[in-house]
């Protein structure tokens, strides 16, 4: 009985540090669905994110030190969504609007370096220790599943969970039911019929890049709150990517199967694999996991079957 | 005026299928390499070879590698950094197996063995494509690096987890280690890398560097046509990997002397290649050295001007360089999508005819 306890455990919690990819993946789904843009520097947003949110709500920060109060945690979230939205406005402006028909590994490169340009920025207005991000968000385990199941589970991770869940709702009826949506589905389908019947680009990728800035934001909070805030909280793009090639590209629901598997596969192998072959393996396994499910399904679980014409 | 083809009539087909049919290319090429070869070592000391010629010879023929298989045939990849551990760890084990073995054959056999896993991990090309492709072949690159990091055997179950080169003599002279002189360095290196690149320009430009780019602008047409996509995309990847894995063994034995594989072949060391490509340009033997000239020099250029010019303590400057970095790569990337070497092919078309208008 312990032992399936146990197994239990280790599943949900893989199934919440999926749901911490699958928030991570999102973004990038976004993006590319809207622009067809691999967007590497969405971990640097999150990075980003948190930093701002971070620099409203601590006494040491650039805000502080202007204005001399420090914002309430209900105000400062939604600044810190003003922060990324001017971001997004200010990357089309000065990025995308002179790339449109590049080569998308061009685009993709672009994104790095746009990743390396935040990160620089990042790192020279706020410096580039570890900090603490508290907003609140319930920590340590829950008594109340240990007490009746036995079961141990972060709090922060099941809130991080409820919170993805929301963001996906909210994300399906903005997609599906706003005039913005169906002009965001209609560029995703195709740039130039869209431009045709009247959709103004410019203004979808500032819409696009806006809405993955936030949620880089709630991804930077989850995480920040999880390990604080620190350069390696951009890394965790690197453990988005086998979530996102393995539920495809160009899918919302896919990010956040692929993140689950992804999840509860890496714990799972970690604890019954991974002291066969001397640890560590959460690096790569990953993506050998991906790449298994890609040699079946080129276009990734959920992507949009690849029809090829000469 | 003094770039002109015009008079320059050939009358064999040997002369007419040169690799630099043009004279003045031809000189220039010849120019560039004797001043490489014979004025270069007098000069050299330990600060140029190991801060700018060295990095920027090996950083190019990775490139060089990767340009091959990323420009020529198509195929993203993100593994480079694991390529050239598996090059490096190949000539570790090989030195270490057989002290004796002359080490321009321990380079080739580290670039087959490169060659071989490259061949491995690009199985999957044949059925995944694009940005799927790129980051499956991060699988290779964290896979790779884990192993190498893990398993004794790769690093003779020494301590610290690292490989150090042992000194290796080439001829009677001393090439690796910290007793080599900086010119012995530079001119072993410089000879590979000038061997490799001549083959590489030779191998693009025949019929398999042809099939290749059939599979890179569109692989299905180039399927009908009759062309493997199996044996093309294979072959790319192990020519490739085999550029990559030689270059993985100088960068270690020659240049670095001793290296821990998680910090020296790590993802950064992928996307830095990467980069070399971009900015040098696409499907260019040429593009991969001004691409790597470009990637070696500016952030020398960047720290000095900063540290040295305007008095940033390191740090500081460390961030801004990543900023500036960032922003030369946008900058180049909007102004010139196709690289450096787009830019040197527009300059020669002006130079055709400067100094007239038409």
């Amino acid at each position: 009985m312990a032992f399936d306890i146990f197994l239990l455990e280790v599943i949900i919690s893989g199934l919440m540090t999926g749901v911490m990819y699958a928030l991570v993946a999102l973004g990038f789904v976004l993006i590319f669905k809207a622009s067809g843009i691999f967007n590497f520097a969405q971990g640097v947003m999150a990075l980003f994110a948190a930093l701002a949110l971070y620099d409203f709500l601590a006494e040491d920060g650039w805000f502080f030190a202007v204005f001399g109060f420090t914002l309430p945690v209900w105000l400062a979230i939604p600044a810190t969504g003003l922060i990324m939205v001017v971001l997004a406005w200010v990357i089309e402006r000065t990025v995308l609007r002179f790339m449109v028909k590049q080569n998308e590994i061009i685009l993709f490169m672009a994104t790095i370096g746009l990743a390396f340009v935040l990160e620089g920025l990042g790192d020279i207005l706020f410096g580039s220790d570890v900090k603490p991000l508290d907003i609140g968000i319930p920590q340590g385990a829950s008594d109340w599943l240990l007490d009746n199941f036995n079961l141990y589970i972060e709090q922060l991770e099941i809130f991080a969970a409820g919170t993805a869940a929301v963001l996906v709702v909210v994300l399906a009826i903005f997609f599906q039911r706003t005039r913005i949506g169906r002009a965001l589905r209609a560029v995703a389908d195709d740039h130039q019929a869209a431009l045709s019947v009247g959709v103004s680009l410019d203004k979808i990728w500032v819409i696009v890049w806006s809405v993955s800035g936030i949620v880089a934001l709630v991804a930077g909070i989850m995480w920040g709150s999880k390990s604080g805030v620190q350069f390696s909280l951009s890394l965790i793009a690197l453990k988005a990517l086998p979530v996102l090639i393995l539920g495809g590209f160009t899918s919302v629901p896919g990010a956040i199967v692929g993140g689950l598997i992804i999840g509860v596969g890496e714990k799972l192998a970690e604890v019954y694999i991974g002291p066969m072959v001397g640890g560590a393996i959460e690096n790569w396994f990953a993506y050998m996991l991906a790449l298994a499910f890609l040699l079946f399904r080129p276009q990734g679980l959920f992507g949009e079957r690849i029809i090829e014409r000469v | 005026m003094f770039y002109r083809e015009s008079g320059q009539l050939k009358s064999s087909y040997i002369a007419d299928q040169a690799m630099f049919p043009i004279a003045q290319d031809r000189w220039f090429v010849i120019g560039v390499l004797a001043v490489a070869f014979l004025v270069a070592p007098f000069f050299i000391n330990e600060y140029w070879a190991n801060a700018i010629l060295l990095p920027f010879l090996v950083y190019a023929l990775a490139a060089l590698g990767l340009n091959i298989l990323t420009g020529y045939c198509g195929q993203v990849s993100l593994g480079t950094g694991a390529f050239m551990a598996v090059g490096a760890y190949a000539s570790f084990k090989l030195v270490g197996f057989f002290p004796e073995l002359n080490f321009l054959i321990v380079l080739a056999l580290s670039g087959v063995v490169t060659a071989a896993v490259g061949m491995i991990f690009g199985l999957p090309s044949l059925r995944i494509k694009g940005f799927y492709l790129a980051v499956a072949t991060l699988a290779a690159q964290f896979f790779l690096v884990w192993m190498f990091n893990k398993v004794g055997w790769f690093y003779d179950y020494n301590l610290t987890g690292m490989i150090t080169v042992r000194p290796i003599d080439f001829f009677g002279i001393r090439i690796t280690g910290p007793e080599a002189t900086p010119a012995a360095k530079y001119l072993f290196t410089l000879t590979v890398v000038a061997v490799l690149a001549l083959s590489a320009k030779n191998i693009v430009r025949g019929r398999i560097g042809r099939e290749w780019m059939a599979i890179r602008d569109m692989d299905i047409a180039a399927e009908l046509i009759g062309i493997r996509p199996l044996q093309a995309k294979l072959s790319a990847f192990a020519v490739s990997s085999f550029y990559v894995g030689v270059a993985g063994a100088l960068y270690f034995a020659v240049y670095l002397g001793s290296v821990e594989p998680v910090e020296a072949f790590d993802i950064n060391q992928s996307f830095y290649v990467l980069f070399i490509i971009i900015i040098g340009g696409l499907g260019s033997v040429l593009g991969a050295f001004l691409g790597a000239a470009f990637i070696v020099l500016v952030p020398i250029l960047l720290k000095n001007i900063m540290v040295g010019g305007m008095g940033f303590d390191s740090g500081m400057a460390g961030h801004v360089e990543i900023l500036l970095m960032g922003l030369l790569i946008i900058f180049f990337l909007i102004v010139e999508p196709h690289g450096l070497a787009r830019l040197w092919q527009i300059a020669k078309e002006k130079l055709r005819l400067w100094p007239f208008p038409h």
